[in-house]
């Protein structure tokens, strides 16, 4: 099971909740999604309202409530809004996103790492987005980050996994949990980030503006649990080597 | 380096120049130049509003989502030092005058969040000295806590004095050059500051620049060649791109409507060509936000759901206090919806989309406490 900052989820599909036609459509693709990690944007809700139509439909017993910090353009803006947020409730769970240029709102390495440091050390379980580059992430983690979500493809592209060969490397190199994060347009790029051993992928644009969000969030958690299942199973196809399948045939000078 | 049109001779020679089959290829392109935003424009073009609108649909949905934000204006003041000559508040027309003093733009605040908005939109004439940046700034310090995001649409201010205001909480500053065809400006703009051209389209840039998270651009329809006002503007969009690449950008296309004074037109612009303006500029920057006002029909504004506009005004009043006084007169313009917030909402969901009142955070630009 998948484990980040000492809390289990059985789920690895997380869901991102904008851009939904409807709360009430938001409620069913999450219910046929499976997810407990779902990531709401603190510029879109109002945490002092009980009557807030996205907040009425979480209910945070059953799932872990992921608050953003989409629009922060620095660390100044995404500390300040995060700990707002906490002082209104919303935990110490933080999907840290600090995106200057609204156009492509593409990750601030600088300002996301300089974040995350202080945040951790205020008592908050960040999971930082970031481009698909291995050296930030490693960095990440070394000054804390729970998780770190490096993007397949900008935000809301559906173009799929354009970065896999440096979140290859991700996988391969880090020791916290490797949540792919933005881009994955389809199914299949779900399942190909599992496939290739991240943790888990987070989908909101795929399913929000499908045709038909609720059954394309239960496409997606069958893409899940699929390629997690091939991961696991063991993919032969992607090694860059031929391997025999006896270990040491061919080495037999070594000595035994 | 400022930015400066092509003269409107220039910019109608390469509308004329495209054929169907310019079209055709620009409606598969993922990346439009600005050639590309001439052909869509352009009169061939027109046969293809259909699949404009498809183009347009899907990549308003793809990048904003099945939603559509909504705000009110609130007028501040009718008092103005200019004369244009389509605009109700020009300073030869008699209507009644005035300045709401702090607490009476308070009071229409309160009204409005108690309607349900978070997102205004202040607007006032040009009159500096009733109506300053120290005024606009001790009312941004008075609103910033019950408020999501709040804009201002008043005179061209400069790049400190828009520093200022985005220190006290102002998110937005949405500014028209109503014409970008020079002769037209002077022939509208009779008296008053406003009748430097070039100072104003300096304005968004100075807006940008002084920090604020979200500048507006626009055309006045009904005062020049509505095809070449929608080239020269993209080419202002695309040039706001890449100068200030953090800031956000609308863009916003109010036609001309009935006012004091009883300007006319100039040109006609009909529902399609505003409908075709929107599209061509939603396929040419997928990114930007597109502002569709009360000054248009119900019937049109619920039609264009989704199809490109990403925010509505609901509910609005153009007179100065009139929200608490339903009674004033002394109003901008006529507006041409007058539903209320809750009826625009519905008829958003009944299209399918989710009407969003809330998109921003006053809790960004709280400089206090880091």
């Amino acid at each position: 099971m998948l484990t980040i900052a000492g809390h289990t989820f059985r789920s690895r599909l997380f869901l991102g909740t904008g851009k939904f036609s409807s709360a009430e459509i938001l409620k069913q693709a999450i219910e046929a999604a499976g997810s407990e990690m779902i990531t709401v944007a603190l510029r879109r809700v109002n945490l002092d309202d009980p009557a807030d139509d996205i907040m009425r439909v979480l209910d945070r017993t059953r799932y872990v409530f992921l608050p953003n910090t989409s629009g922060a353009r620095d660390a100044r803006e995404a500390i300040r809004l995060a700990r707002l947020a906490r002082a209104a409730g919303s935990g110490d769970w933080l999907k840290l996103e600090v995106t200057p240029d609204p156009r492509t709102l593409l990750p601030d390495p600088v300002e996301t790492l300089k974040a995350t440091e202080e945040l951790v050390k205020e008592g908050f379980k960040v999971l930082p987005y970031i481009n698909a580059d291995p050296i930030l992430a490693l960095r990440l983690q070394d000054v804390g980050a729970a998780a770190v979500m490096p993007l397949g493809a900008p935000i809301g592209t559906n173009r799929g996994l354009l970065t896999r060969f440096q979140i290859e490397i991700i996988i391969e190199q880090a020791r916290v949990p490797v949540v792919v994060d933005a881009g994955l347009g389809a199914p299949s790029h779900a399942a190909e980030a599992m496939e290739i051993g991240a943790d888990a992928v987070l989908v909101n644009t795929a399913i929000s503006v499908a045709g038909d969000p609720v059954r394309m969030a239960r496409a997606f958690a069958l893409a899940v649990e699929a390629g997690r299942e091939a991961f696991e199973a063991g993919l032969g196809a992607s090694r860059r080597e031929a391997v025999a399948s006896s270990p040491l045939t061919g080495l037999d000078f070594i000595q035994r | 380096m400022m930015f400066q049109p092509p003269s409107f001779s220039v910019l109608q020679e390469h509308l004329n120049a495209p054929t169907a089959a310019d079209i055709e290829r620009v409606l598969r392109s993922p990346h439009l130049e600005a050639a590309d935003l001439a052909a869509l424009l352009s009169p061939a073009a027109d046969a293809f509003l259909s699949a404009m609108a498809r183009r347009s649909a899907a990549l308003t949905s793809q990048r904003f989502g099945r939603v559509t934000q909504l705000y009110a204006p609130l007028y501040l003041s009718n008092l103005c030092v200019n004369r244009c000559s389509y605009c109700g508040f020009a300073a030869d027309n008699r209507i009644s005058r005035r300045v709401l003093t702090i607490d009476e733009a308070i009071a229409e605040a309160a009204i409005l969040q108690e309607r349900g908005f978070n997102h205004i939109l202040l607007v006032s004439g040009e009159a500096p000295k009733a109506l300053g940046v120290d005024y606009l700034e001790a009312l941004a310090l008075r609103l910033r806590d019950r408020f999501a995001a709040i804009s201002i649409e008043v005179q061209p201010l400069e790049t400190d004095e828009y520093a200022r205001l985005f220190a006290a909480g102002i998110t937005g500053v949405a500014i028209y050059q109503e014409t970008y065809d020079r002769t037209t400006y002077q022939q509208v703009h009779l008296a008053g500051k406003k009748c430097d051209f070039d100072f104003r389209l300096a304005t968004p840039a100075r807006a940008a620049a002084g920090g604020m998270r979200e500048v507006g651009i626009g055309v006045l329809l009904g005062l020049a060649d509505w095809r070449a006002e929608g080239l020269a503007l993209g080419l202002h969009l695309a040039w706001l791109r890449r100068q200030f690449w953090r800031t956000a950008l609308t863009v916003s296309f109010p036609r001309l409507r009935p006012a004091a004074g009883d300007f006319q037109p100039l040109v006609a612009v009909t529902e399609r060509d505003l409908a075709h303006l929107i599209f061509a500029l939603r396929i040419f920057d997928p990114d930007v936000g597109v502002v569709l006002s009360t000054r248009e029909e119900p019937r049109f504004r619920d039609g264009m759901i989704g199809l490109g506009p990403t925010r509505y005004s609901a509910g609005s009043c153009t007179v100065p206090g009139g929200y608490a006084h339903p009674e004033l007169d002394g109003e901008q313009f006529a507006v041409g919806d007058h539903r209320s917030l809750q009826e625009v909402c519905a008829a958003i969901r009944q299209k399918g989309y989710d009407p969003v009142r809330k998109d921003w955070d006053s809790g960004f630009q709280m400089t206090d406490g880091g």
